[in-house]
């Protein structure tokens, strides 16, 4: 018998595959349950990603371009941990979003909001030795996205993040505190009731800079690994 | 203890920024082992191309080595060979690979697996990260690799690339439907 080294997440952790609400999912899940692995050295090892070298400004979209962008400039912040509350140590963490009137700097993004030339949209940061990241970015706009009759999605930041192993692989999205479309967003309401408010970021004022940016702390945890069975 | 972050779908719109841009080509030359071609082809559940899909991969090197420090055999690592590849599907559902063949690596009750390459799959309409694996057809070893065998007979044919004829593993990924592919939960 071998001990998982990894967690298995919960039922109630994560989307159902099939969420009706979010029309996409109709033709793209799996309808079989999955075939349980034990976990290999194929599940456990992963890619650390540790000789990406990482430019001094993928951090800061709001610096990437000739000028800065238009939008409301905010610092979005926060630590990579596991589910045992340690850190990820030096965890790369990519981002990408849309600019401050709700469009992606991507050809198949065709909503009737103007492009920002000063704003591209994707970021990438280090975590350090603590697990904490930091990023510099303008607040995404709502975008429409044809879902059903009138939907919206709530301004959000998408998130990457590898971890440690294969197994801990995780790609997520960032919501902010009191938006009314919250409530009515299909992929928002795909996760169990009880863990959607863990995409929520909290606005901190301790993070926000004086006359200059607000600050969102979203911290990110990964699954952990068990404890180590004795031999 | 905090608990797990959920997932969520990667979107249509995501980026080449994301890792800035691609790894189709996960070996230099000069590292040593079988050079191979490998493409994958994303379909939904009705058979229709998926062209907005993300895939990445994960393998051992040549001689069955991970480059991670929980892999702790004394295994020779080949400078420039991480093993990561990243790659969106194209406007015909497919995404496109050089690497080496890998090595077989151990399994955790004993013995060795068989070559076989951990495949991740992203799209829009998935919510959660799909995690398969490819196998070569042909491989002696298959017979007898603890995957596959946990894989009922029927379904296993989803898991095996074969060679087309200019040479190319390609493997078919179906998300549902008649030819579901087999997705590990692990
Ligand atoms: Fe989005």
């Amino acid at each position: 018998m071998t001990t998982d080294t990894y967690r298995r997440s919960a039922a109630d952790d994560h989307p159902a595959n099939a969420s009706p609400e979010y029309k996409s999912t109709a033709t793209r899940s799996p309808t079989r349950p999955p075939v349980v692995l034990p976990q290999s050295l194929s599940e456990i090892t992963g890619p650390l990603l540790s000789t990406e070298r990482l430019g001094a400004l993928e951090n800061d979209l709001t610096r990437q371009r000739m000028s800065a962008p238009l939008g409301e400039r905010i610092i979005v912040q926060g630590r990579v941990l596991d589910e045992n509350g340690k850190p990820v140590p030096e965890a790369l963490v990519e981002i990408w979003q849309c600019n401050a009137s709700g469009r992606y700097h991507h050809p198949g993004d065709q909503h009737d909001a103007p492009l920002d030339p000063n704003f591209y949209g994707g970021g990438r940061a280090r975590a350090d030795g603590d697990g904490r990241y930091k990023f510099i970015t303008i607040k995404p706009g709502a975008y429409p996205w044809k879902n059903h009759h009138n939907a919206w999605r709530p301004a959000h930041i998408h998130f990457s993040l590898f971890g440690p192993a294969f197994a801990t692989r995780l790609i997520t999205q960032m919501y902010f505190p009191n938006d009314p479309l919250l409530a009515i967003d299909p992929i928002y309401n795909s996760v169990p009731e009880g863990a959607r408010a863990r995409l929520q970021a909290s606005f901190d004022i301790d993070l926000t800079q004086p006359e200059w940016a607000l600050g969102y702390r979203f911290d990110i945890v990964l699954r952990g690994r068990n404890a180590t069975p004795m031999e | 203890m905090p608990s797990v972050t959920p997932s969520q779908t990667i979107g249509p719109f995501y980026f080449g920024t994301i890792i800035n841009g691609y790894r189709h080509d996960l070996a230099p030359p000069g590292v040593p082992g079988e050079r191979i071609d490998v493409v994958l082809i994303l379909h939904d559940v009705q058979g229709a191309i998926v062209p907005d899909g993300l895939l990445e991969i994960w393998q051992a090197n040549s001689a069955g080595r991970y480059n991670h420090p929980d892999d702790r055999r004394n295994l020779p690592l080949d400078p420039g060979f991480e093993g990561f590849g990243r790659a969106s599907t194209d406007t015909s559902g497919c995404s496109h690979f050089s690497t080496v063949k890998p090595g077989r690596v151990p399994w955790p009750t004993g013995g060795l697996q068989a070559p076989h390459i951990n495949i991740s799959i992203f799209a829009r309409g998935v919510l959660n990260r799909l995690a398969t694996r490819l196998y070569f057809d042909g491989d002696p070893a298959n017979g007898e690799d603890p995957v596959l065998n946990l894989v009922e007979p029927a379904r296993r044919a989803t898991l095996i690339a074969r060679r087309d004829g200019s040479g190319v593993w390609r493997l078919p990924i179906h998300l549902g439907g008649a030819n579901e592919t087999v997705f590990f939960d692990c």
